[in-house]
């Protein structure tokens, strides 16, 4: 197994641990913990392909990356922001009881 | 042209305006009501009187006539005009309509004062003062014709103005149907002129008028229809609405009918104005019916449809004559004198032309409606009591309406020299008697003369003279009427004379009746010069003519014979009960009672007119229940066969499959909405189960 393989297997691991817990959970918090994992996941994965490419000199990977964190960061914020709104307007945060589009 | 050719229509219009305005006023406001009517006939009146002046001082040379037209109507290539024309005969009727009417109308603000209609009243009698100037003033058959119904309908609405009375609702019912009859001849000759003419209009400024030469000389020329030529067989038929209108016999049958309206709608519909207007037709189309005929001996063309007037005309004034003899309602007396008056206005256009006959319109207009007014004054007086057997004595009572109310009667007999009747029914029976073709137009009118005197001074007699009856009445039958139960209001229930409003417009109709016989004594025939436009002079020696004098002492004798023979039966022994009998009956009860029944005319008409018409009507009923009706039914069961096809068609196959179809689609919606929970989680679940079976498809995929 060479390296490149082991990352995208434990990156594989990683998206399969946050889409199930993206799935099962219902607490709207642990949904948007699974979707994080999921995010990293891919992150890594890029990171693999760059670290193992014939140029990782340039750094592309890298900076690829660092965009993608500054952006799941910012994602992060957005869904607590809309998760606290909703709990706010529905006294819940249980994903089954927030299933109508009308407020 | 005169400015008041051009604005002749005002005239018909003004009274037009009052009625419309009357109509749409909900607030019952009287005085506006009654002002206005009045108002239009004073102001009609007043430009009538214009139109009279520029008629005036044009003897010897020709008749004045000016015609005002334009078009009005298309219809292919063909307009149809509408007009008027001033000419002496508009402006005299004109005269006479305005402001006999307005004197009419002032006098029903006092009759019609009582009662809770009198807005809806004075609309109809502005309405028909309309449409009868439109009647005068027409330079069209058309226009004529549509005034002319206007005229027929407001008689009908007056004469059932009291529509509550089953009587006068029925009375109404006659007339408009009998007239009916008439205009459908109106309506043929107009037709059939225009066939024959290209025009209805009577004269153009380029003489192409249908009563101008040329007109009448291409109909002359057309080729007779059943032994009949063109122009007299229209000349009749046109006749035909004249005697409808005019109640000539056989038509007579509805204008005694008509006396159930209230009595000032008698005196200006029934007696001065509407009944009149057949007169006036006939004079209007004078030239119509003279045209290629035979002058006689004193310059009076004789035609066939000049005859066929003067027949019905002298037939109609013996038989109405004799029946008013026997007749006890005072408004019906006046009614038969009316039809009997109208004969002779009919006579006198046959046999004397125009002046002749429509002198005696004029006279007997004025006249006719002070007995007219009178009789409603006396019925007013005596509280709505028509019998002349329970009236009596109401000299005593009513002075002013004893005095004018002779002085009608007077004119009506035709006394002597001082009133106009006797001027202008010696004018006709003076033309009769020089008629070429047969005398007894002549001998019937005389003795006419000798009834209406003898009928007018019974009625005097019975009315005027004597105590009144009335009182003896009501005691001897307990009571007529609900609210003279009480013996002790007796006194008040004397009758009583009627108030200003209704006494001054007779004293001033009383003056008419008398001067108006001067403008035509063959003295100084004025009358005759205006309407023809010769020239004629002042010369009482023409009184002194032997014919002329001869004939004068002769209609004086006959009317003096009338008037004493009335005097001598009724006069100087009153009769002193109700339920006593009538003289005349007492000495011939057969006599009497045929003319009391009128000649069963009506019984007559009962059993064969009315008879066949309603035989006619059963036949219609039967062919419509069993023919038409059957084929209807066919027709019917033709329609709901197909339509049960049509239904059954979409039933079970249109529909079924549309329906099919919805119902697929709908039950495809709703499985897919079952998939759109709203739960984010099972979207996702489905996205990884999808994307996982994706990634084994390519895979698979790639290893085959």
């Amino acid at each position: 197994m060479s390296p490149l393989q082991a990352c995208l297997l434990i990156s594989a691991l990683l998206f399969a641990i946050g889409f199930a817990g993206a799935v099962t959970r219902r607490h709207a918090i642990l949904v948007l913990i699974g979707i994080e994992l999921m995010l990293n996941a891919a992150n890594l994965n890029l990171i693999a392909f760059w670290r193992f490419s014939p140029h990782p000199e340039a750094l592309t990977g890298f900076i690829f990356v660092l965009f993608s964190m500054a952006m799941a960061g910012a994602e992060a914020a957005v869904g607590l922001a809309l998760i606290i709104a909703i709990y706010r307007h529905k006294k819940t945060s249980n994903l089954d009881e927030v299933k109508e589009l009308k407020g | 042209m005169i400015w008041i050719v051009k604005n002749l229509w005002l005239i018909p219009a003004l009274p037009l305006f009052a009625a419309g305005i009357i109509a749409v006023n909900k607030q019952p406001a009287r005085k506006l009501a009654a002002t206005l009517a009045i108002g239009s006939m004073a102001l009609g009146f007043l430009l009538s009187l214009c139109a009279f002046s520029a008629t005036l001082g044009h003897h010897g040379e020709g008749a004045f006539r000016e015609v005002f037209s334009f078009n009005w109507i298309q219809f292919g290539g063909q307009w149809m005009d509408i007009g008027w024309v001033l000419d002496p005969l508009t402006a005299i009727m004109l005269v006479m309509v305005t402001f006999v009417g307005m004197l009419i109308f002032i006098f029903s603000v006092g009759y019609m004062a009582h009662d809770e209609n009198f807005m809806r009243f004075f609309c109809f009698l502005a309405l028909f003062a309309s449409g009868m100037l439109g009647v005068v003033i027409a330079n069209n058959l058309f226009l004529f014709f549509v005034s002319w119904e206007i005229v027929g309908l407001t008689s009908y609405l007056l004469i059932g103005f009291w529509y509550h009375k089953p009587s006068a609702a029925a009375a109404a019912k006659k007339a408009f149907i009998t007239t009916r009859i008439g205009d459908l001849g109106l309506l043929l000759g107009m037709v059939w002129l225009y066939a024959q003419t290209g025009t209805l209009n009577f004269y153009t400024p380029e003489h192409t008028g249908c009563l101008e030469t040329a007109a009448l000389n291409t109909m002359l020329a057309a080729p007779p229809v059943a032994g009949f030529a063109v122009v007299t067989a229209i000349g009749l038929l046109i006749f035909l609405g004249a005697v409808g209108k005019s109640g000539q016999v056989p038509l007579h049958v509805w204008l005694p009918d008509a006396m159930e309206g209230p009595t000032p709608v008698s005196a200006l519909i029934h007696a001065a104005t509407m009944v009149a207007a057949g007169v006036f037709l006939v004079a209007r189309v004078y030239p119509l019916m003279s045209i290629g005929g035979i002058i006689g001996a004193h310059g009076v063309p004789v035609t066939t449809s000049l005859t066929v007037i003067t027949w019905v005309g002298a037939i109609t004034a013996i038989f109405a004559a004799s029946i008013a003899v026997a007749q006890n309602d005072i408004k019906r007396i006046l009614a038969y004198s009316t039809v009997s008056q109208l004969g002779y206005m009919m006579m006198g256009l046959g046999v004397g032309g125009v002046a002749v006959g429509m002198f005696h319109l004029i006279t007997h207009a004025f006249f006719k409606a002070l007995l007219f007014l009178g009789s409603g004054s006396v019925i007013h007086g005596c509280h709505e009591e028509q019998d002349v057997r329970k009236m009596g004595g109401l000299k005593k009572y009513m002075p002013v309406t004893f005095a004018v109310y002779a002085v009608g009667m007077l004119a009506l007999a035709g006394f002597p020299l001082f009133f106009s009747g006797f001027w202008s029914k010696d004018e006709i029976l003076h033309s009769a008697h020089n008629w070429p073709v047969s005398h007894i137009p002549f001998l019937l009118g005389c003795t006419g003369a000798l009834f209406t005197a003898f009928y007018m001074t019974r009625q005097v007699a019975l009315v005027f003279f004597g105590s009144y009856r009335g009182h003896e009445d009501r005691s001897a039958h307990g009571h007529t009427a609900p609210d003279h139960s009480h013996s002790s209001e007796f006194h008040s229930h004397d009758p009583h004379e009627s108030p200003a409003v209704m006494t001054v417009p007779l004293i001033i109709l009383a003056g008419f009746a008398i001067l108006l016989g001067f403008v035509g004594t063959p003295a100084w025939p004025w009358f005759d010069g205006y309407l023809t436009g010769e020239e004629f002079k002042l010369d009482f020696s023409k009184l002194a003519e032997p014919g002329t004098l001869g004939l004068m002492v002769a209609s004086a004798a006959i009317v003096f014979t009338g008037l004493g023979l009335g005097w001598f039966l009724y006069g100087k022994r009153q009769r002193k009960t109700v339920a006593e009998k009538d003289v005349l009956e007492a000495a011939q009860p057969f006599i009497y009672k045929l003319l009391e029944n009128k000649y069963f005319i009506d019984e007559i008409y009962e059993a064969t007119v009315i008879r066949f018409n309603a035989f006619a009507a059963r036949l219609c009923d039967f062919a419509d229940q069993w023919i038409f009706g059957s084929a209807v039914l066919l027709v019917k069961y033709v329609t709901v066969g197909l339509a049960w096809l049509y239904r059954l068609t979409d039933e079970y196959f249109v529909n079924l499959g549309f329906d099919t179809g919805c119902e697929a689609l709908r039950e495809g919606g709703g499985g897919l909405s079952k998939l759109h929970t709203g739960r984010v989680q099972t979207y996702l679940r489905i996205i990884g189960v999808a994307l996982v079976a994706l990634i084994i498809f390519l895979i698979w995929g790639r290893k085959a």
